[in-house]
């Protein structure tokens, strides 16, 4: 590793970097091993390269039941194409390598049966900075909640329109890094318009945290990032991202991009 | 046959038990809710509304009422003699669930389900359904009370499934064929949350079976509790004793969890569940999660999963849609730990005979699910012979399963079939005899 720092303060430095600048952070979501696992490792690289300040490496999983058609079909021939669960981390470290910052997307049935202490203790040996769980709520997170405390990685949960402020409280006290915002109640997938659903759960969520609040589900073009980034401090792009993929790298570049204009307010629409 | 009345009523099976999980539906390490924070204000909201529920006393005579006069209860209990002389002479009892309305003991809890959503003012129903049979419930209760009704399944099981898809149809309910990943019970389960996470502000997703996120472990098991309180209740006034064993087959654990539950604390009652073996479990083309499965979290709990090393749900495979599932109710995995209930496999070829076995010896031609439980009871009474007395869950009739049987026994000329063979029966049709 070229960079020092546990993984949660390596992730705090995203956002404290975008906040110096006076912008929100661009945080990319790609699948480890779509379109094959040399082909994820460019992709993400090229989001990197192209202005992302974060990528979230999603780990495939055979019953991804948060994600809409695109995430799903990409993830299905991730793993009809032999991707593993040491392929994710090894993309990851490869990924650290560089001075790339990442963190894993995961379904929690794999790290369960890598082990949970294992894939904690592997995940920071390889650089990696914390873990997005979609379907680990904090209440049934005990021993992972230790073991990223021990290894310096963010347990990241997620916050949507039908939290209670009670849960609201509860998530974000066991959250570290930033917390993730879907902002629509629904599976994620491209959509056309970002839901002011997603402004009233940010102000929500605020008045429980201090932390960076990322937002995510249906963010797709420049414009929609430089919406979502008047009120958050990070934006999410998944599907649009694997949408693009399915076009090459250089799609993915274009899209990353305006994104990264987007978050800083430069975009001019569209 | 006993008698047609009983004093056990569905509402019974509400009342509490010794055997709860604890507040957030752990069974010991078993259970829980390993799902998205999107969900949890929809299964707390249930999980509130079914306590108030089942303290109501007008929910209750409502449920009460629904159970005797539209579904049938309580369904009677069977002698079955002749299958007895194939079966050690043990005496086999029949708990007749295939003879509640819509043919199967799914109806006890889609009833209850029902009506906890016209009391949480939701509108619309969804649910999962492999063999059709919750499917079909479900579409029947929506139209019963008026709620709209989206049903996911399979799209290899709306082919071996064809009546139930043309029964859900008709009442009213919309089937949607699902195409993804293995397109069996597994994947109808993850379109069903896909369409809840979007709709939960109007849609109460009826799960089908007592696995899932709690309450529905526990939710469901009562529903169906009212099984076993009848046949505890009808198996003494007959016999005068209790059973030696009771036994039912086991998919996701609804029918089996409902008919042991009343029988937890009688000691010597074993308690014995059948899995479905496929191929046999050695094969790995199997759908055994207790037998064959490790501890893992699939749709909402923690329970035994048939997964490979890294966590992937592995294809499952059963002649029968209803068992054709990777995992299991997390009471059950609590049950087998403790030692409390004995699980074990039951090929598809055993069932098939047990199929068969039960036509021609009783008149009663059973699900094949259900087959899979009559199996396990002529193995278990070949062992003990003619002293011992078997309590099978008859979970439902065999109507859907008619073309699948007839292609397994070659029965039928197969150019009269539709050419659109499910591929887990045709290759070995023909070689059977009736
Ligand atoms: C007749 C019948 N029995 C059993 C099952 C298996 O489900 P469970 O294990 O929940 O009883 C089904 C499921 O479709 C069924 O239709």
């Amino acid at each position: 590793m070229t960079t020092t720092g546990t993984g949660i303060t390596r992730l705090a430095e995203v956002f404290t970097t975008a906040k110096a600048e006076d912008r929100a952070a661009l945080i990319a979501y790609l699948p480890s091993g779509y379109p094959t696992i040399k082909g994820s490792l460019g992709l993400l690289t090229q989001a990197l390269d192209a202005g992302a300040d974060l990528v979230e490496v999603g780990l495939p999983y055979s019953d991804p039941v948060l994600d809409g058609p695109v995430i799903q079909h990409a993830v299905d021939a991730a793993l009809k194409g032999g991707v593993r669960v040491r392929d994710t981390l090894a993309i990851v470290e490869q990924l650290a390598e560089r001075g790339g910052r990442a963190v894993v997307m995961t379904y929690w049935n794999p790290v369960l049966r890598y082990g949970v202490e294992a894939f904690a203790r592997d995940l920071a040996a390889a650089g990696g900075l914390g873990v997005i769980t979609p379907d680990l709520v904090p209440d049934e997170a005990g021993s992972w909640l230790t073991a990223a405390d021990r290894e310096g990685l963010a347990p990241i949960f997620l916050v949507a329109p039908s939290s209670s402020d009670e849960r609201i409280a509860s998530t974000t006290a066991a959250t570290r890094g930033f917390l993730y915002a879907a902002s629509t109640m629904g599976v994620t997938g491209a959509r056309d318009a970002v839901s002011d659903t997603a402004t009233t759960l940010v102000a929500r969520a605020r008045a429980h945290t201090d932390l960076p609040i990322g937002v995510g589900l249906g963010v797709r073009n420049g414009a929609q990032a430089g919406e979502v980034a008047t009120f958050a401090d990070g934006v999410i792009v998944g599907s649009a991202l694997v949408s693009a993929a399915e076009h090459g790298r250089a799609a993915v570049a274009r899209l990353t991009t305006e994104l990264a204009a987007g978050v800083r307010g430069q975009h001019t629409g569209r | 046959m006993t008698s047609a009345s009983t004093a056990s009523t569905a509402s019974q099976g509400l009342a509490g038990t010794l055997h709860d999980p604890d507040d957030s539906g752990h069974f010991g390490r078993w259970g829980g809710r390993y799902m998205p924070e999107a969900l949890i204000a929809a299964v707390d909201e249930v999980a509130a509304e079914y306590e108030k529920a089942r303290h109501d006393p007008a929910f209750l005579a409502e449920l009460d009422r629904l159970q005797r006069d539209y579904a049938g209860r309580p369904s009677p209990v069977t002698d079955a003699r002749r299958l007895s002389e194939h079966a050690g002479g043990a005496r086999i009892l029949l708990k007749r669930e295939d003879l509640n309305h819509t043919g199967s003991h799914k109806i006890n809890n889609v009833l209850g389900q029902a009506l906890l959503t016209k009391r949480m003012g939701k509108t619309r129903v969804i649910a999962e359904t492999g063999a059709g049979q919750h499917g079909v419930a479900t579409a029947t209760a929506a139209a019963l009370m008026g709620l709209e009704c989206m049903v996911y399944m399979g799209e290899v099981d709306t082919e071996r499934q064809a009546l139930n898809v043309a029964r859900m149809r008709l009442l009213g309910a919309e089937v949607v064929p699902v195409t993804t990943g293995s397109r069996t019970l597994k994947d109808a389960l993850n379109e069903a949350y896909r369409d809840w996470v979007a709709s939960v502000g109007h849609t109460h997703y009826i799960l089908g079976t007592a696995a899932g996120p709690h309450p529905f472990p526990m939710m469901v098991r009562d529903f169906h509790r009212v099984i076993g309180l009848e046949a505890r209740e009808q198996v003494l006034a007959a016999y005068g004793r209790l059973p030696d064993a009771v036994v039912a087959c086991v998919g996701g654990g609804s029918n089996a969890i409902g008919i042991f539950h009343p029988f937890l604390d009688d000691a010597d009652v074993r308690l014995i569940g059948y899995e479905a073996a496929g191929d046999g479990v050695e094969t790995g083309r199997h759908a055994a999660s207790i037998t064959g499965g490790t501890p893992g979290a699939l749709h909402g709990a923690m329970s035994y999963l048939l997964q490979d090393t890294d966590g992937q749900t592995l294809e499952t495979h059963s002649i029968s849609a209803g068992l054709d599932y990777p995992g299991v109710g997390p009471e059950h995995a609590f049950l087998a730990d403790s030692g409390r209930a004995s699980y074990e496999p039951v090929t598809d070829a055993e069932a098939m005979d047990a199929f068969r076995l039960l036509c021609r010896t009783e008149g009663i031609i059973p699900a094949i699910e259900s087959a899979h439980a009559i199996a396990g009871a002529v193995r278990l009474g070949k062992t003990w012979g003619p002293e011992a007395t078997i309590l099978v869950n008859l979970s439902g009739r065999g109507d859907k399963d008619v073309d699948t049987a007839a292609r397994w026994f070659g029965v039928v000329d197969e150019a009269a079939l539709p050419t659109e063979a499910p591929d887990t029966t045709d290759a070995a049709s023909g070689e059977r005899e009736l």
